[in-house]
């Protein structure tokens, strides 16, 4: 038992906090925002570059080799600038893949997604069926949909990849809350899927991959809001003193570092338990995702509030964080349902 | 990153929870699964001097002084073992916690001897004394006086007059650790003095503070030319305020996971409640159950994270903000205990004002709070000393 990061674990946070932090930048994001909500220089320069898009898939299909916790790591540095990155679908469908895919799918998909060639998407949809092979149907809400080379369609006890830039493929972009995970909308006539092997395995690997991704994205959300908020109140000078020297003002900084502090247990106990396997693991994913996205909720909130006036304005970064946080609190079940998948746990389930 | 243990762990918890267990069913059984700190205080002081006999009293300190040189990972499993067997908290935890440590860490070689394996046999019990009925938040400004005195055998002892409040279990404890204030004129943290005084003589008077639950765990002690030998300080004249916030940074120990046990049983007891009564089916109560599942998880990770950290160079954000994270949780979980229980958890069991667990918890909890530093403390220390924001203005003393 040791619950500290290894030396190699500190080093890869300290490599994607500085790569985050130089270009991931508030004009890039902004401009991300203006467009198809997505930097693709930066996904480039993250796959290509920093090699960091397949940390978490296999070595023999060109990835690192490495797990959840450094997975989380990642989001949770890419999460602390509000990067316009299609993270999240591309985490889940690796995992999808690398867990579910037959060693032909395996060898297909992995390399390309550890290579940043492909952005994924993702979409929830136990109800779908196939006729006669083909997929038809409307797919709403699709986080970074629009601009998907590859769609996960899963749920029930099915698991497809779909082409997007196959047949029968229709998209809408919809102008949405958070710019910078635009939704779209996914028609699909007669698409021609490809069922992954093990599809309950790829199920359980994806949603696994994709609530570490948010919690931890909030993680780190959550960590920059005070951070920027407590830079900000020791600056601002107001009756003669420095607003962070007010009581009322220094107890809502502390209150947002204790949820801080709880949620970075939460993600990396999740991490760690889905690294080892550990029964733990289906409570810590239930208890990280919905505790680090209300953290992050509350913490954006306290900074709009905590900066005044300026914190409403377009111009400050406030609402970017905002809005991704009240994002991360819907996508992939909100607070309420997995709190009561943990009730169900310890109480049984609901009558 | 690692949260599992190793099978030689495993093993270790098994031997911790075979002999925990053998002991509850045992000559012992008449003392599981109490709860509150002051019921059968002579039987528990027998569990101690158990303990030490069995060698499981400190199991974290050096053998020489009685202990085992545990590894953190079998402390571990030691608290959490000791609290799923339901052996009932360590009334001298003031002792194997705070001063043994801090004698471990400040005191000289001959206060060693004297005191280490005494604690750890469980033959000297201590409390604490700290608090005053003006220096509450504002520790630092202790008026208790101590001053070196030669007396009739030729030989200088300190004489102590002055009052502590909250010193718990003061009224079952052989000793007491006194901040005083041996600089005259001095103010603040300056000019204090850490003496451990011996609570049996005639210038010490510990009188009972009953508190709402019905139960008087606290005490106030009043010192009247109390005495104790001119070497009875640990560390130098005037280092009291070092010592004693050394002293309080051992509180977040390895006992932080035992506590945690404790308040496992106290959810389970919760969560059994819920059911028998239907209240576990409302989804409200549900989803609030569900929170403070995960908050007493978060916990249990948090003070791993705390305990795992070597780097203490840095401010550990997880041991900063534990204090106010616990107390808030044990109070909402007192606070859901009562929406559980309904109106049935406002009736005594019997026909004193004594209180079963979950009621006990929800009374007692607002203590937490308080005690130990009050949560508008704890954020104040959180906000200064974590986040580096100016400190509260001081009014002149």
């Amino acid at each position: 038992m040791e619950f500290a990061f290894t030396d190699e674990q500190r080093m890869i946070a300290e490599t994607v906090r500085g790569f985050f932090t130089e270009h991931a930048t508030s004009a890039r994001t902004r401009a991300a925002m203006a467009g198809e909500g997505i930097d693709r220089a930066l996904w480039s320069a993250f796959a290509a570059e920093l090699g960091l898009a397949g940390i978490a898939l296999p070595e023999e299909h060109g990835g690192t080799g490495l797990g959840m916790i450094e997975l989380a790591l990642v989001a949770e540095a890419a999460g602390a600038q509000v990067a316009a990155l299609p993270l999240l679908g591309h985490a889940m469908i690796g995992q999808a893949i690398a867990k579910g895919g037959s060693e032909e799918q395996r060898a297909e998909w992995l390399p390309r997604l550890a290579a940043g060639e492909i952005i994924a998407a993702t979409v929830w949809a136990p109800e779908a069926q196939l006729v006669a092979g083909r997929l038809s149907g409307t797919f709403a809400l699709v986080p970074h949909g629009a601009v998907a080379d590859l769609l996960l369609v899963y749920g029930g006890n099915n698991a497809w990849i779909i082409d997007l830039k196959g047949a029968g493929v229709t998209v809408t972009p919809h102008v949405t809350m958070d710019q910078t995970r635009p939704l779209a909308t996914v028609i699909l006539h007669d698409a021609p899927v490809e069922m992954l092997d093990d599809c309950d395995a790829a199920i359980a690997a994806a949603l696994a991959a994709g609530w570490i991704c948010l919690a931890a994205e909030a993680l780190g959300g959550a960590q920059e809001t005070l951070d920027r908020t407590v830079a900000y109140a020791r600056e601002r000078v107001q009756f003669g003193r420095p607003i962070g020297s007010f009581q009322a003002y220094k107890h809502r900084l502390a209150d947002m570092m204790i949820e801080i502090e709880q949620a970075r247990s939460a993600v990396y106990w999740a991490a760690c338990a889905v690294d080892e396997n550990s029964e733990e693991a289906p409570i810590a994913l239930h208890a990280a995702k919905s505790f680090a996205a209300d953290t992050f909720f509350m913490c954006a909130g306290n900074m709009i509030q905590l900066h005044g006036g300026i914190g409403f304005t377009w111009e400050h970064d406030a609402h970017l964080y905002f809005k991704r946080a009240r994002s991360i609190q819907t996508l992939l079940g909100h607070g309420a349902y997995h709190r009561e998948a943990v009730a169900a746990m310890i109480l049984g389930a609901a009558a | 990153m690692k949260l599992g243990f190793s099978p030689a762990e495993e093993l270790f918890r098994a031997e911790c929870a075979d002999w925990l267990q053998a002991q509850m069913a045992g000559a012992f059984r008449d003392i599981k699964g109490i709860t509150t700190l002051t019921a059968k205080a002579e039987r528990r002081k027998e569990w101690e001097q158990h303990l030490g006999e069995n060698g499981w009293s400190c199991i974290g300190w050096p053998k020489a002084w009685g202990g085992r040189d545990a590894s953190l990972a079998q402390q571990v499993i030691f608290a959490e073992e000791y609290a799923r067997a339901g052996v009932p908290g360590r009334v001298n935890h003031i002792g194997i916690e705070l001063a043994g440590p801090t004698i471990l860490a400040f005191g000289s070689e001959a206060q060693k001897q004297r005191f280490l394996p005494d604690i750890a046999a469980g033959k000297t019990i201590f409390c604490q004394g700290f608090s005053e009925p003006n220096a509450g938040s504002d520790l630092a400004s202790v008026r208790t006086r101590g001053r070196l005195e030669t007396m009739a055998d030729g030989h200088e002892h300190w004489v102590v007059n002055g009052q502590k409040i909250w010193t718990s279990l003061a009224h079952i404890s052989d000793w007491i650790f006194v901040v005083t204030r041996t600089e005259e004129g001095s103010k603040g943290p300056k000019g204090l003095t850490f003496l451990m005084m011996p609570l049996d003589q005639p210038g010490i008077d510990v009188r009972g503070i009953r508190q709402i639950n019905g139960d008087a765990e606290f005490n106030e002690t009043f010192f009247t030319d109390a005495r104790c030998p001119a070497d009875s300080l640990i560390g130098a004249v005037g280092d009291g305020w070092k010592i004693a916030m050394g002293l309080l940074a051992f509180e977040r120990g390895v006992s932080t996971l035992g506590q945690q046990m404790a308040f496992r049983n106290e959810l389970d007891a919760l969560i059994a409640a819920a059911r028998a009564n239907g209240a576990a089916q409302d989804p409200l109560i549900r989803q609030r159950i569900a929170k403070a599942e995960i908050g007493l998880r978060l916990m249990r990770y948090g003070a791993l994270r705390m305990l795992s950290n070597t780097d203490h160079s840095r401010i550990d954000g997880a041991a900063l903000t534990y204090k106010i994270q616990w107390a808030t949780w044990r109070r909402s979980l007192g606070e859901l205990a009562m929406d559980v229980l309904g109106q049935a958890g406002e009736v005594a069991a019997g026909d004193s004002y004594e209180w079963d667990t979950l009621p006990n918890l929800f009374l007692y909890s607002r203590a937490d709070t308080i005690y130990g530093g009050t949560n508008q403390i704890q954020r104040n220390l959180i906000a200064e000393r974590g986040l580096g924001l100016p400190r509260e203005p001081r009014g002149d003393l």
